[in-house]
């Protein structure tokens, strides 16, 4: 018996996700009583550090193409390997390829599945797992009927924890079934942390008036070193990218700190941001519906209040 | 082209959410019902653009009991074809993906729709699971989507970007964003699609790998703290000091 991880390393590099979900693969493991496995397909520059998360082991597995992510032929490899391994649970994150995954893998091993759990399991009563659900209006405790399983884990979930030793990666090749997906093109933007992941984001709505006036967005989320978001009609009105729309029918998100300016708060915005830890709204109506889902709250002009704040931030940065 | 989509039925987006039976089941008194956004909106019709464009069929599918016919005739309404019911609980992932495949096995279609995710489980799992029992490719989060006879062109969404890839005979997509504009089924459409087959289907026996112990409801918040808009200082201390997030 084992506890399988896999670690996502786009660009060949294992990002902070990938050290939550080895550290909840390992904390899962020691309460199991078994050896947790981290396993990444390609190379990585940092994958001895997953050791400190406490693997026992970290395979590195060559023979897929690089960045050609294609769920058919990773979900064959890591279920051969969950095998070889007799890992009979398997670990990984939320992301949109972990999501593309947890289906494919749950139907190989005849395993049951949850994707998006907020927490470790309970094993207190057989094995169950927490998760966001109705949009984040309710969160719902499932219980795994089966012997394999296997979860996904939401970003932010926990915290990594990388108190213990790096240690050396073991080289392994596998051999890919062919495919009949071939990506042709790439488009990220570099450097800046994708929504899914940020601990730190600010939002702005149709306050905004138009795109022209995002600058003081802009460098607020530099000054804070956050993520840029916005409302739904600000992205169907082409004023932001549509990447960067959260919510219900947008990407969904938790933070640890999110800041809205200029958005009303309805219920359909709501869902994708109210699993995050700490919210600051901006708003010039008091009567605004985001102020009943906030922490803290400016009743003021964006336009001032904004520019104010990212002084703040800059003069406690430089303090 | 002859394509399926699998169609959801959801509370409407502004439902309360409350539970019965000891917080074991979702309590639907007085909630409205729609069709899953993504199904609705980007999956059918981008499906439906497709046949308009280069003939062919869409076959919709539900699992889930007869009070579901409704949101399979607003479907019809919009302009799939037929429509097919498999009578059963959605108890889980598993059951849904085993039974849609299932019967998908024998059809031939050249693609399979889903959206991107259902609003209220929230769980993206159902696509890839019917590829997986079909042995065929899958893309998820797809934006956009070309055919050009045998090869499909997709731009998919991930973390921080896109990707576009090519696909090369029949596949599962799961649809997001930008595939299609929402369609609001005219009066024609809704006469026709009291007309347009609805094939209900005996479930295939399965177990439930997935059961659903309890819900509980995130904890409330404990009311707005109001700064005052002159003094951005003190918000930046209570988000270091109090909040400990800066
Ligand atoms: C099925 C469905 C799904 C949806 N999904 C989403 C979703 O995923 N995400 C999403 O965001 N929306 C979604 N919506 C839309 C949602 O209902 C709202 O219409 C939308 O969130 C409103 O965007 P907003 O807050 O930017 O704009 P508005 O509602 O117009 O609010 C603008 C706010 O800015 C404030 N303001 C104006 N000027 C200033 C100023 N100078 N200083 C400070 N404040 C100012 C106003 O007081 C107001 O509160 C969905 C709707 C439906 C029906
Ligand atoms: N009961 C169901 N019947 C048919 N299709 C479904 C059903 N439940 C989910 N789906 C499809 O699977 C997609 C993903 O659902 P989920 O995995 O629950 O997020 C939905 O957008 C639908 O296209």
């Amino acid at each position: 018996m084992s506890v399988l991880i896999y670690i996502e390393n786009p660009n060949g590099h294992i990002k902070k996700s990938g050290f939550e979900v080895a550290t909840y693969g390992a904390k899962l493991a020691s309460s199991m009583g078994t050896n947790a496995i981290g396993l990444i397909l390609g190379s990585a520059t940092n994958a001895g550090d997953l050791g400190k998360c406490g693997l026992s082991k970290v395979l590195q597995a060559n023979g897929l193409p690089t960045n050609e992510f294609d769920a058919q032929s990773y979900s064959h490899v890591i279920a051969q390997i969950a095998k070889d391994h007799q890992a009979n649970v398997v670990i990984l994150s939320n992301t949109a390829n972990g999501k593309a995954l947890t289906g494919r893998l749950a139907i190989k091993m005849e395993a049951g599945s949850v994707s998006g759990a907020n927490a470790l399991p309970d094993l207190s009563d057989g094995f169950s797992v927490t998760k966001s659900v109705y949009s984040g209006k309710a969160i719902v405790k499932y219980k795994i009927n089966t012997k394999n399983k296997v979860i996904s884990v939401m970003g932010n979930s926990l915290q990594p924890d990388m108190s213990g030793q790096a240690i050396d990666v073991e080289q392994i090749t596998v051999t890919a079934p062919t495919t009949k997906l071939k990506v042709l093109e790439r488009k990220t933007s570099d450097g800046i942390v994708p929504l899914p992941e940020a601990e730190l984001v600010v939002s702005a709505g149709r306050g905004m008036k138009g795109p022209e006036n995002w600058g003081i967005i802009e460098e607020l989320a530099t000054a804070l070193g956050a993520t840029t978001a916005c409302s739904r009609p600000v992205a169907d009105a082409d004023w932001r990218p549509h990447h960067e729309h959260v919510g219900q029918t947008g990407v969904a998100i938790r933070p640890n700190l999110y800041i809205a300016a200029g958005i009303s708060g309805a219920i359909q915005h709501l869902a994708g941001v109210n699993n995050s830890k700490v919210i600051v709204v901006i708003n010039k109506d008091p009567e605004a519906p985001f102020f009943k889902a906030a922490d803290y709250g400016v009743v003021g002009d964006l336009f001032e209040v904004v520019p104010r704040l990212t002084a703040a931030v800059k003069k406690f940065k430089h303090a | 082209m002859n394509l399926l989509v699998c169609i959801s039925k959801t509370p409407d987006t502004t439902a309360k959410i409350s539970f019965k039976a000891d917080d074991t089941e979702y309590n639907s008194d007085g909630v409205t019902f729609i069709l899953n956004p993504y199904d609705e909106w980007y999956a059918l019709v981008r499906a439906i653009e497709l046949t308009e464009q280069n003939g062919g069929n869409v076959t919709v599918i539900n699992v889930g009991p007869a009070t579901n016919d409704i949101i399979i005739r607003k479907a019809l309404a919009i302009g799939a074809n037929d429509a097919v019911r498999i009578d059963t609980d959605a108890s889980d992932a598993f059951t849904v993906a085993s039974n849609i495949a299932n019967y998908a096995k024998t059809k031939n279609f050249d693609i399979i729709f889903l959206g991107k995710e259902t609003i209220d489980y929230n769980g993206s799992e159902v696509g890839a699971m019917i590829a997986e029992l079909m042995d065929l490719p899958y893309v998820s989060y797809a934006s956009k989507l070309d055919v050009q006879s045998a090869l499909s062109t997709v731009t998919r969404e991930i973390e921080g970007g896109e990707e576009v890839c090519q696909v090369e005979g029949s596949f599962v997509l799961s649809a997001a964003k930008g595939m299609a504009e929402q369609r609001i089924p005219n009066m024609k459409g809704i006469m026709m699609a009291k007309n347009k087959p609805l094939e209900v289907i005996a479930p295939m026996s399965g177990d439930v790998r997935v059961s659903t112990q309890k819900f509980v409801l995130p904890p409330a918040k404990s009311g707005v703290k109001l700064i005052d808009a002159e003094n951005m200082d003190e918000l930046v201390r209570l988000l270091h000091e109090e909040a400990k997030v800066i």
